[in-house]
C-alpha cells in the first residue's frame, strides 16, 4: 500500500514535471526573442519630440517668395508633357462656349468608315460649329485612326498634311482620334507624326504615355460599330444567384513570340475545361506553322470545340488579356454580353478612366499574378457579381454602344475640364442615367436632378408648379381653362400656376383670370412656338411640373393623386392621357395609335407630371432639327418629350387612373376646335415618331401594362373609407 | 531541479530508512512542482498584462538609444525618382502574395540615427512627433508585421516629412543603406513639405529610386498617377484645438480668407473683392500688434480687430485656400475641420487622396486666374449643395485628415486597394458619411430591366396544413402561362389543423405575431424600411367599361 502510494506520488510528480517543461517551453522560447529583437512593435519614446514643422516655417517661406504666383503657375518649363494648364487655350472656349470645329473634308482624301462615323457624330452634335472663329476644339479632316504602317488604311504624308493646316498652331486645342498605333515588332504608341500640343483620344493607351486629364483613353471599336443607337446590353433579366455555366472564359489568338505573347502563352495553366475555359489558337498569320510549339496542335483542336458566342453569354467572367496592343475588341464584347471583364493588361489606361470607376464593373487583374485569377474570381461574393454585371450593362449603354456615344463622351469629358468647378461629379458619371444625360450646367447639386434622391436619401419637394399651355383667346368665363385653373389651384400640393400665353391675341388683362389661392403667373411665349412650353423658365422653382393643355379636364382629386404617384416615380412622366406605338411591319415603320388598348408607351403632356429637369434637357440636349420640326408642325412636342424621358430612364411612363368624363373627351367626341381636330394631325404624329426614332438611333419607348389606381379603387368597401373618392364618381 | 528528480527516482530504495524525512521531502517536491505549474499557467494565460507592462517598461525608451550609423562619404546615392514608375513596373507584387484577408503586410525599419562621416546628423529635427505618431499607428494596425521576410511594403524610420530639415544627399544615402532597399522597391516615404527655396519643387527632392512617395503638395507634373499617393499637410492645430461639429447652414460670413502670408498680388485682388462685396467677405491677416511667438499662430486680425483662429473658420460658409510657396497648405485641414467649404485656388495641385475622394462634393476648385470671379462663382452654388459640402468637408476631416494615424491608414488602404483591386473599398465607402450610408437606398437590382415573359416566375406557396385551400391555390396558379415553377413550403408544426378557419386575417394571434415580427425586423434594420404608398398597380383598363374579352387580364377584380 505504502509503496503504491509512493509510486503514485512519484508518477504524478513526473507527469507534473513533464507538463511544467512542456508548458514552459514555448514561454521561455518567446522571452529571449523579445530580448534579441528590440523591435517587435514601434517603441513608445519617452522623450519629447519636436514637431515636424516649426510654427513659423511656412509663413516665413510664403513671405519670402518673390516670384509672382502668376508667373509660378505658368512656369512649367521643367515639364515635358502637356497638361490642360500648359497646352490648352481656355480663352477660346470662354467666348462662345464649348464648340467643336471639324476641318472641311478635302476631295480625294480617303477617310475610313470609322473616322467618317466619328466626324458625322461630331457634326450632328450640339457642340458642332462650322465657324472656326467660334471653335474651342478642333478636329482634323485627316484620318488618324490607323497609324499601323502595314495597314491598308494607313494614311501617308500625314506629317506634311498636318503642317499645312492653317489653324494647326502646333496642335493647340486640337483633338486627334487614334485606334491603332505602331506596328510589328514593337507596337510603339507613336503616331508617326508630331502631335505637338494636341490632345489624344486614343485606344490602347498605356499609363506611361497617358497624360492625365489631357489625353482620353477610348475603347477599341470595330468598323461595324453602329454610328448611332446601337444594340442594348444582352442582360434581359437578373438571375439570383448570379452564377452562369462557366466561371471564366476566353477564346482568342495566341502569339507565340514577341510583345504581348507571355500572358496568352501561359493561359493554359489555369484552363480546366470545366468552368474555366481558356482557349487559344496558333492558327493565324501566314507562317504560323514555322513558329508553332508543342502545344499548338492540342490547343487548336480544343479551340474548335467551343463556340465563342455561346461561351460569352454563359460565363460569369470573361478574361480580357492584352494582345499585341493593350486593348482588344473583347473588352466591349464582354461588356455588352454582361460578362464581367477580368482585365489582364498591365499598364492599360482603361477607357474613359478619367470618369468611369471601373472597379464597379470589371475585375482588374495583374498579368504577373495570372495563376491567382481563378481563386480571385471565385472569391468574389455573389452580391458583388450581381452589381458588377448590372454595371457592365449600364456603362455599355451609356457610353459605348455606338460611335456617337463614344465620341460624345470624349467631348463631354473635355467640356467638363473646361467647365472646371461646374464639371460633373463622379456620381453623375457612374450612376444611371449616366453623364451624357446629366447636364452639369443645369445644377451642380445632385438633389436638383430626378435621379439621385435615393442615393442622397432626400425627397423631391412636396409642391408642384402647373404650366398651362394657352393657345385660344379668352372669350367666355365658361372656357375649360377657367375650370382647370380653379381645380388645379385647389390642390394642396400646388405652389403656383404658370399660364404660357402662346396665343396670337394679346395678353388678357389681369382681372380676367379667376382669383385663386396660389399665384398665377402669365408668361407670354416669346416666339409662340410649341417648344416654348418645355422651356426651363426661372419661375419654376419646384421639382415637379404639372403640364396641362388649356382644354384638359381634371379634378382636384385627380391632380392630388397623380402627384402622390409622381413622388414615388420622380424620374418618369406620370399622367393621364396614354398612347401607344407599334411596329407596322407592312410599311416597315413605326405606327402611332390612340386606341384604347391594353398597354401604352406614352403619357401625353396635356395632363402629366414630370421633373423640371426634363424641361432643361428638352431645350439643351435635343438637336435643333427635331425642335424646329415640332415648332413648324405645332405638333409632336409631347411625343418628343416621351422619347426623351424614356431614352433617359429606359422605362415606360406611368398612367394613373382617371375619372370617366375625361376619358370620353379623349375618346374623340371632343368639342374642341383645337389641333386635335385636324385630319393631318394624326399622320404628322406618325411621321414625327419615325423621325425621332431615327435621330435616337433606336426606339426608346417602352410598353407598360400597368396603371396606378388608388388603393381600394373600385373595391367593394364603403366609399367613406376611400381617400380618393372622386375618381370613382361619375 | 533535475538533480532532485533523479534523486527522487532513486527514492524507493531509501524509503525504509528515512520514512518521515522522505515523506516531507516528497510533499515538498510535489508542492514545488505544483507551484511551478501554477506559476507557468499564470504566465501562460495572463500573458497580456504581464507582457504589456513589461513592454511598457521596455519600450519607454529614448530616441537617443537608437543605434548610431555613420554614412561613408562614398556611400551610393539612389537615382532620382523615375517619373514613369507605375505599380506594374516598379512595384514587386510577388512580395505581397495571395492572402485570404486581402491585406498587405507593412514592415517598419527600426530607428537608427544616421550621421555623416564627421558625426553631423542628417536631419535637424531627427524623428518628429508626427512621424513617430504615424509609425506607432501603423505599428498598431492590422497592416503591421515585424517579420521582414513576409512584408510587402517597407517604411523607413528616417523622417522625411519636412524637406527643410533634411540634408538631401545624406538622407538619400541613408535610404540606400537600408538592408532591404533594393532600388527602393516597395518602399514608402511620407513627405508633407517638399521642395525648398527658391523654386519649391512639388515633390520631395531626395533621390529615392523606385520608392513610392506619399507626398503633400504634388502637382500634376510630379505626381505619378496610380503610383504615388497625394496626402494632406497635417495641421498641428488638429490635435490642439477642439472644434465641435456645427450644423451645416448659412453662416455669418460668406467668404473668409485666413491665410497670413498671401502673396501681395493675390492680396490686392482679395481686397478688391472685399471692396465690392463688403460684409460678405472677411479678409484676415497676421496681427501686427501681437508679440511674435507661438500664441500669434492662434490669432488673426482685421483692421485691429482680433479673431481667434481656427474658431473664426466656423463663422464662414466658404474659406479660401490659396497656393503659397507650396501647393499643399495645412490651412486646408483647419478649414475642413471647421466644416467650412474650402475654395481651393492652386492650379495643377493634386488634391489629397484624390485617387479615392470625390472632392467635388466637399470643395470648390477655382483656377487662380478666376480669383476676381470667386464671389459670383460661389454665389451660384445652390444652398442645399453648400450645406452638403459643409457636412462632407467636416466628414473628410474626421475620416482622413484629423490625425497622423488617419492620414497613414488612408494611405496604406489606398495602396492596399491597388494591390487587391477586387477587394477594394468602393466609392460609397470612401465618400459617404455613415449617416448617408445608412439612410441612402442602393437597390441591389438597380438596372432598369423589364424582364421578358420567357423565363416566367416562381410561385412560392406557404401552407399551414390547409390542404384544401392549398390545392385550390395550386390549381388556379398553375393555369398561368408564365408560371415556371411552383414551390410549396410545408410548414406543418406537428399539430393537427383546427376544425374551421375563417381565413388567416381573422386569426387574432396570427396578426399579433406578424406585428411582433414587423417590430422585430424594424429594430434589426434600425429603421422602418417599408414605405407607405397610396397607389396600386392595376392593369390598364382595370374595371373599365370595356369588353372583358378584349382585356389582357380579364376578370381581374371581378369576384
Amino acid at each position: 500500500m505504502q509503496a503504491k502510494k509512493r509510486y503514485l506520488i512519484l508518477f504524478s510528480a513526473g507527469v507534473s514535471l513533464i507538463l511544467l517543461f512542456y508548458l514552459q517551453g514555448p514561454a521561455s522560447k518567446r522571452t529571449p526573442n523579445r530580448g534579441d529583437d528590440p523591435h517587435p512593435h514601434w517603441p513608445h519614446f519617452s522623450d519629447p519630440l519636436r514637431a515636424f514643422i516649426p510654427w513659423d516655417q511656412t509663413e516665413t517661406e510664403d513671405y519670402n517668395v518673390r516670384v509672382s504666383p502668376r508667373h509660378k503657375r505658368d512656369d512649367n518649363s521643367g515639364a515635358s508633357k502637356c497638361r490642360m494648364d500648359s497646352c490648352f487655350d481656355f480663352s477660346l472656349c470662354r467666348r462662345n462656349g464649348f464648340k467643336v470645329y471639324v476641318y472641311p473634308q478635302q476631295k480625294g482624301e480617303k477617310i475610313s468608315e470609322s473616322y467618317q462615323n466619328i466626324l458625322s457624330s461630331i457634326e450632328g452634335s450640339r457642340f458642332y460649329t462650322s465657324d472656326p472663329g467660334q471653335a474651342c476644339l478642333f478636329v482634323l479632316n485627316l484620318d488618324t485612326l490607323d497609324r499601323d504602317q502595314l495597314s491598308p488604311q494607313y494614311v501617308h504624308n500625314l506629317k506634311t498634311k498636318i503642317q499645312n493646316l492653317n489653324l494647326w498652331n502646333n496642335g493647340r486645342n486640337h483633338l486627334i482620334f487614334n485606334l491603332y498605333s505602331g506596328t510589328w515588332p514593337d507596337y510603339t504608341e507613336d503616331l508617326g507624326f508630331d502631335i505637338g500640343q494636341a490632345m489624344l483620344a486614343k485606344a490602347s493607351i498605356s499609363t506611361e504615355n497617358f497624360r492625365p486629364n489631357f489625353d482620353i483613353s477610348i475603347p477599341l471599336f470595330s468598323k461595324d460599330h453602329p454610328r448611332t443607337g446601337g444594340e442594348r446590353g444582352y442582360l434581359k433579366y437578373n438571375t439570383i444567384p448570379p452564377f452562369r455555366k462557366y466561371v471564366l472564359v476566353f477564346k482568342g489568338k495566341r502569339y507565340l513570340t514577341g510583345i504581348g505573347s507571355d500572358t496568352r502563352n501561359a493561359l493554359y495553366h489555369i484552363h480546366n475545361a470545366e468552368d474555366v475555359v481558356l482557349l487559344t489558337t496558333c492558327k493565324h498569320g501566314k507562317d504560323w506553322q514555322k513558329h508553332k510549339d508543342a502545344r499548338c496542335d492540342k490547343d487548336n483542336a480544343e479551340y474548335d470545340r467551343y463556340n465563342y458566342k455561346e461561351m460569352l453569354h454563359n460565363s460569369t467572367f470573361c478574361l480580357v488579356p492584352r494582345g499585341r496592343r493593350l486593348g482588344s475588341f473583347r473588352f466591349l464584347e464582354a461588356l455588352q454580353a454582361a460578362c464581367v471583364p477580368v482585365m489582364l493588361s498591365n499598364g492599360w489606361e482603361l477607357p474613359f478612366s478619367e470618369i468611369i470607376d471601373w472597379h464597379t464593373a470589371a475585375v482588374i487583374g495583374d498579368e504577373r499574378l495570372l495563376l491567382q485569377i481563378p481563386s480571385t474570381v471565385r472569391s468574389i461574393h455573389q452580391d458583388r457579381i450581381l452589381s458588377l454585371r448590372q454595371q457592365t450593362q449600364f456603362l455599355w449603354e451609356a457610353y459605348f454602344s455606338s460611335v456617337e456615344k463614344i465620341v460624345l463622351t470624349t467631348l463631354e469629358i473635355i467640356q467638363d475640364r473646361v467647365l472646371q468647378h461646374n464639371a460633373r461629379s463622379t456620381l453623375m458619371w457612374n450612376r444611371l442615367p449616366g453623364g451624357l444625360f446629366t447636364l452639369p450646367q443645369y445644377s451642380s447639386y445632385l438633389g436638383d436632378f430626378p435621379f439621385f434622391y435615393a442615393v442622397l436619401s432626400v425627397k423631391p419637394q412636396q409642391k408642384f408648379t402647373a404650366v398651362i399651355h394657352a393657345v385660344t383667346p379668352l372669350v367666355s368665363q365658361s372656357q375649360p381653362i377657367f375650370k382647370l385653373l380653379v381645380a388645379v389651384a385647389k390642390s394642396q400640393y400646388c405652389a403656383q400656376i404658370i399660364v404660357l400665353w402662346n396665343c396670337d391675341k394679346p395678353l388678357p388683362a389681369k382681372h380676367r383670370w379667376p382669383a385663386t389661392s396660389v399665384p398665377v403667373i402669365v408668361i407670354e411665349g416669346e416666339s409662340k412656338v410649341m417648344s416654348s412650353r418645355f422651356l426651363p423658365y426661372d419661375n419654376i422653382r419646384t421639382d415637379a411640373i404639372l403640364s396641362l393643355d388649356e382644354d384638359t379636364v381634371l379634378s382636384t382629386t385627380e391632380v392630388d393623386f397623380a402627384f402622390t404617384v409622381w413622388q414615388s416615380f420622380p424620374e418618369r412622366i406620370v399622367g393621364y392621357p396614354a398612347r401607344s406605338h407599334f411596329w407596322d411591319s407592312n410599311k416597315e415603320r413605326w405606327g402611332y395609335t390612340s386606341k384604347w388598348t391594353n398597354d401604352y408607351s406614352m403619357v401625353l403632356t396635356g395632363a402629366a407630371f414630370y421633373h423640371r429637369y426634363y424641361n432643361y434637357l428638352y431645350t439643351q440636349y435635343l438637336p435643333g432639327s427635331l425642335k424646329s420640326m415640332v415648332d413648324q408642325l405645332s405638333n409632336c412636342e409631347d411625343i418628343l418629350m416621351n422619347f426623351l424621358v424614356s431614352a433617359v430612364t429606359k422605362m415606360p411612363p406611368i398612367k394613373v387612373t382617371q375619372k370617366k368624363q375625361y376619358k370620353e373627351t379623349m375618346m374623340g367626341q371632343t368639342s374642341r376646335a383645337s389641333r386635335w381636330a385636324d385630319p393631318d394631325h394624326f399622320a404628322q404624329r406618325q411621321t414625327c415618331m419615325n423621325k425621332f426614332a431615327s435621330w435616337f438611333g433606336t426606339m426608346p419607348l417602352v410598353h407598360s401594362q400597368m396603371r396606378l389606381d388608388p388603393v381600394l379603387f373600385k373595391d367593394q368597401v364603403s366609399i367613406l373609407r376611400k381617400k380618393y373618392r372622386d375618381i370613382e364618381r361619375l | 531541479m533535475c538533480a532532485s528528480v533523479k534523486y527522487g527516482s532513486r527514492g524507493p530504495a531509501l524509503i525504509p530508512r528515512m520514512k518521515t524525512k522522505h515523506r516531507i521531502y516528497y510533499i515538498t517536491l510535489f508542492s514545488v512542482v505544483l507551484l511551478g505549474l501554477i506559476a507557468t499557467g499564470m504566465f501562460q494565460f495572463w500573458p497580456h498584462s504581464i507582457e504589456s507592462s513589461a513592454e511598457w517598461s521596455l519600450d519607454r525608451r529614448s530616441v537617443h538609444d537608437a543605434p548610431l550609423v555613420r554614412i561613408p562619404m562614398s556611400s551610393p546615392i539612389p537615382e532620382r525618382g523615375d517619373l514613369s514608375c507605375r505599380m506594374h513596373t516598379c512595384f514587386d507584387v510577388y512580395r505581397c502574395g495571395y492572402n485570404p484577408k486581402n491585406k498587405i503586410k507593412v514592415y517598419i525599419y527600426p530607428l537608427q540615427r544616421f550621421v555623416d562621416e564627421v558625426g553631423v546628423p542628417i536631419s535637424s529635427t531627427g524623428l518628429s512627433r508626427e512621424y513617430n505618431d504615424l509609425l506607432s499607428a501603423i505599428s498598431d494596425s492590422d497592416f503591421y508585421t515585424d517579420d521582414v521576410t513576409r512584408a510587402c511594403l517597407f517604411i523607413p524610420s528616417t523622417d522625411v516629412l519636412n524637406q527643410n530639415s533634411l540634408r538631401i544627399r545624406e538622407t538619400a544615402q541613408a535610404l540606400a543603406m537600408l538592408p532591404r532597399w533594393d532600388k527602393g522597391m516597395n518602399h514608402l516615404l511620407f513627405n508633407m513639405l517638399p521642395g525648398g527655396p527658391p523654386d519649391y519643387n512639388t515633390a520631395l527632392d531626395v533621390p529615392r529610386d523606385r520608392a513610392l512617395l506619399a507626398g503633400g503638395g504634388f502637382s500634376t507634373w510630379t505626381y505619378r498617377q496610380g503610383y504615388d499617393v497625394s496626402i494632406p499637410v497635417y495641421s498641428p492645430l488638429s490635435a490642439e484645438v477642439d472644434l465641435p461639429e456645427r450644423q451645416p447652414g448659412p453662416r455669418r460670413y460668406f467668404i473668409l480668407s485666413s491665410q497670413t502670408a498671401i502673396h501681395r498680388e493675390y492680396r490686392v485682388e482679395l481686397e478688391r473683392l472685399k471692396e465690392e462685396n463688403g460684409e460678405a467677405l472677411l479678409l484676415l491677416d497676421k496681427c501686427s500688434n501681437l508679440s511674435q511667438g507661438l500664441a500669434s499662430v492662434r490669432k488673426r486680425c482685421y483692421k485691429g480687430q482680433v479673431y481667434d483662429y481656427p474658431q473664426i473658420l466656423q463663422e464662414s460658409s466658404f474659406c479660401v485656400v490659396l497656393r503659397g510657396a507650396r501647393l499643399g497648405q495645412a490651412t486646408l485641414s483647419d478649414v475642413l475641420q471647421a466644416g467650412c467649404v474650402p475654395v481651393i485656388m492652386a492650379d495643377s495641385y493634386i488634391l489629397p487622396f484624390s485617387e479615392v475622394l470625390d472632392w467635388k462634393r466637399a470643395s470648390v476648385v477655382i483656377p487662380e486666374e478666376k480669383l476676381p470671379e470667386m464671389y459670383t462663382i460661389l454665389k451660384s452654388i445652390p444652398h442645399r449643395q453648400v450645406e452638403e459640402m459643409q457636412r462632407q468637408a467636416r466628414w473628410f476631416w474626421e475620416a482622413y485628415f484629423s490625425s497622423m494615424k488617419a492620414i497613414g491608414m488612408t494611405t496604406l488602404q489606398i495602396i492596399n486597394d491597388r494591390i487587391y483591386p477586387y477587394a477594394a473599398r468602393t466609392y460609397e465607402e470612401w465618400n459617404n458619411p455613415s449617416v448617408v450610408k445608412w439612410s441612402s437606398v442602393n437597390s441591389p437590382l438597380f438596372l432598369p430591366l423589364i424582364p421578358p415573359r420567357s423565363p416566367g416566375f416562381t410561385a412560392v406557396v406557404l401552407t399551414y396544413d390547409r390542404i384544401e385551400s392549398l390545392f385550390r391555390v395550386i390549381t388556379e396558379i398553375s393555369k398561368v402561362s408564365s408560371l415556371a415553377k411552383l414551390l410549396v413550403v410545408w410548414n406543418n408544426q406537428n399539430k393537427s389543423p383546427p376544425e374551421a378557419i375563417d381565413g388567416l386575417s381573422l386569426d387574432q394571434t396570427h396578426m399579433v405575431e406578424r406585428s411582433e415580427c414587423i417590430n422585430k425586423f424594424a429594430s434589426v434594420f434600425g429603421t422602418m424600411p417599408l414605405k407607405v404608398v397610396e397607389h396600386r398597380a392595376d392593369p390598364v383598363l382595370y374595371k373599365d367599361d370595356f369588353p372583358e374579352k378584349l382585356k389582357s387580364f380579364p376578370n381581374i377584380g371581378s369576384l
